[in-house]
């Protein structure tokens, strides 16, 4: 019995940024065996009420300028599922990138390798596909 | 997912209605196993309600999506509750899957009354069915009255699937006349229900003739009924959330849906009986024996059917 795959949920925070953004980052992570749940542009509300009922092991927000929204999801999220990882990517403003690495949520903005965005969930989700 | 909480007491709580718990469930059935065996059991003892669970197919693309949140919408208004399996394919090659459909269920997605969870095939055939199925009855278990399922296309797991349902509704789009030609017999034999979204297309009219035709062709024929909708308008939608209702009840009403039960009943035992063999087969093979066994066949001291007898020996006797 293999183990299940890990469960990642992507989302979207912001207007502005592109969809083809997650979307190329999704297919980096399905290619890497991970199950990726697409949401598309979602409030706070809804990316809890997704984690919780998909039972992702972590979750991608995709900024896009709007740091408030993300900080009020990664509120939200840090109060229904406190264990549950967070990264972010997107348009991150600097003085934002470092708030939210305070929050423990790791931060990835345009540029970041997709490699790299591989390792780190699969760092974060504890998991090595076989 | 990774969970202590022994699995009793997880389904203790999903029956009482806590949505994590639940979720976890679903993660459980979906995984498959020893686990999954517990909780089946624990599904079977609870004698929850009879859940209603409607199959929601076609080809890519079609709107089942769209037309699944429409769904959602129109049965909360009717102060419904009811729960969604969107299922989608797994990547064969990495076992990976992209889960797109919640994209198209904004609305719904935070409405108490509503529970919506994507699921990967993770390349097992028979599995697939058996987890989907599982799922249904945990949802059962956990009180959700309707049970949405959406799948993939009109291929043969899709089917299979889709056919774990009480009653299934086909979504066409205007054009699809060729497909529906060349799928008829297909068709024919899961449809309860067609649709034909995208009805703001052109070539509606003719899509009609297409499916009627194929349904006056058929044997016996009972009257399959043919709604259009425009799923991102809800126009039409209504009159299909009608149209399953009263189509389960006349199923429920001529007994039809009681002979479907017991046929899913065989056809669940059927598959997870064939995957439990599968699995001990493979673990026979595998073993010291199975190897001896097939050096001997090699070397012409037993022939092949010596071998299965002896191989199938080996596993019932496990
Ligand atoms: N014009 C028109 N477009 C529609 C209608 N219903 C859905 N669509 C669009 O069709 C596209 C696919 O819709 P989905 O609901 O994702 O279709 P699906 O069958 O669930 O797709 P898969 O799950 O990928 O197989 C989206 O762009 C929808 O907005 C409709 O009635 N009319
Ligand atoms: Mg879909």
């Amino acid at each position: 019995m293999t183990t299940a795959p890990k469960r990642i949920l992507m989302a979207k925070t912001g207007l502005d940024g592109h969809w083809r953004g997650p979307t190329i980052v999704a297919r980096a992570l399905r290619d890497a065996g991970f199950e990726v749940i697409m949401v598309g542009m979602v409030t706070a509300d809804e990316v809890v009420r997704a984690a919780i009922d998909e039972d992702v092991d972590l979750v991608g927000l995709n900024i896009g300028g709007h740091v408030d929204v993300a900080e009020r999801a990664i509120a939200a999220i840090r109060e229904a599922r406190p264990e549950l990882p967070i990264f972010c990517g997107g348009v991150v403003p600097p003085w934002a990138k470092k708030r939210l690495e305070e929050k423990g949520v790791e931060v990835y903005p345009p540029g970041s390798q997709l490699p790299e965005i591989v390792d780190a969930a699969r760092r974060l989700t504890r998991w090595q596909a076989d | 997912m990774s969970s202590a909480a022994p699995l009793q007491e997880l389904f203790d709580r999903g029956r009482r209605g806590e949505r994590g718990a639940l979720a976890r469930l679903l993660s459980v059935a979906e995984a498959g196993g020893a686990q999954a065996a517990q909780l089946d059991a624990l599904c079977a003892a609870a004698a929850a309600p009879r859940a209603r669970s409607i199959g929601i197919t076609g080809a890519p693309g079609a709107g089942k999506s769209t037309l699944t949140a429409a769904l959602l919408g129109v049965a909360r208004n009717a102060d419904q509750r009811a729960a969604v399996l969107a299922i989608d394919p797994s990547s064969p090659l990495t076992g990976g899957a992209i889960l797109g459909d919640r994209v198209r269920m904004h609305q719904a997605a935070v409405d108490e009354g509503v529970f919506i969870r994507s699921m990967a095939s993770r390349g097992q055939q028979g599995g697939l069915a058996q987890a989907a199925s599982l799922g249904v009855r945990v949802l059962e278990a956990c009180g959700w009255p309707w049970i949405l399922l959406e799948t993939v296309g009109i291929g043969q797991v899709e089917v299979e699937i889709s056919g774990r349902a009480d009653l299934v509704v086909v979504v066409l789009n205007p054009g699809w006349g060729d497909e529906i030609q060349a799928n008829k017999a297909g068709l024919m034999e899961v449809a309860d229900i067609f649709v034909i979204n995208k009805a703001d297309r052109e070539g509606v009219a003719q899509t009609r003739r297409d499916i009627e035709g194929a349904i006056a062709a058929r044997p016996g024929g009972q009257q399959i009924p043919v709604i259009e909708t425009i799923a991102t308008r809800g126009e039409g939608v209504p009159e299909l959330w009608q149209a399953i209702v009263e189509r389960h009840a006349a199923l429920d009403a001529s007994g039809e849906l009681a002979v479907r039960r017991r046929a899913r009943i065989a056809a669940e035992l059927e598959s997870a009986a064939l995957s439990a063999l599968r699995g001990r087969l493979a673990a026979a093979m595998a073993a010291e024996e199975g190897v001896r066994l097939r050096e001997r066949i090699a070397s012409g001291d037993c022939g092949i059917h010596e071998g299965v007898a002896t191989l199938l020996g080996n596993i019932v006797r496990d």
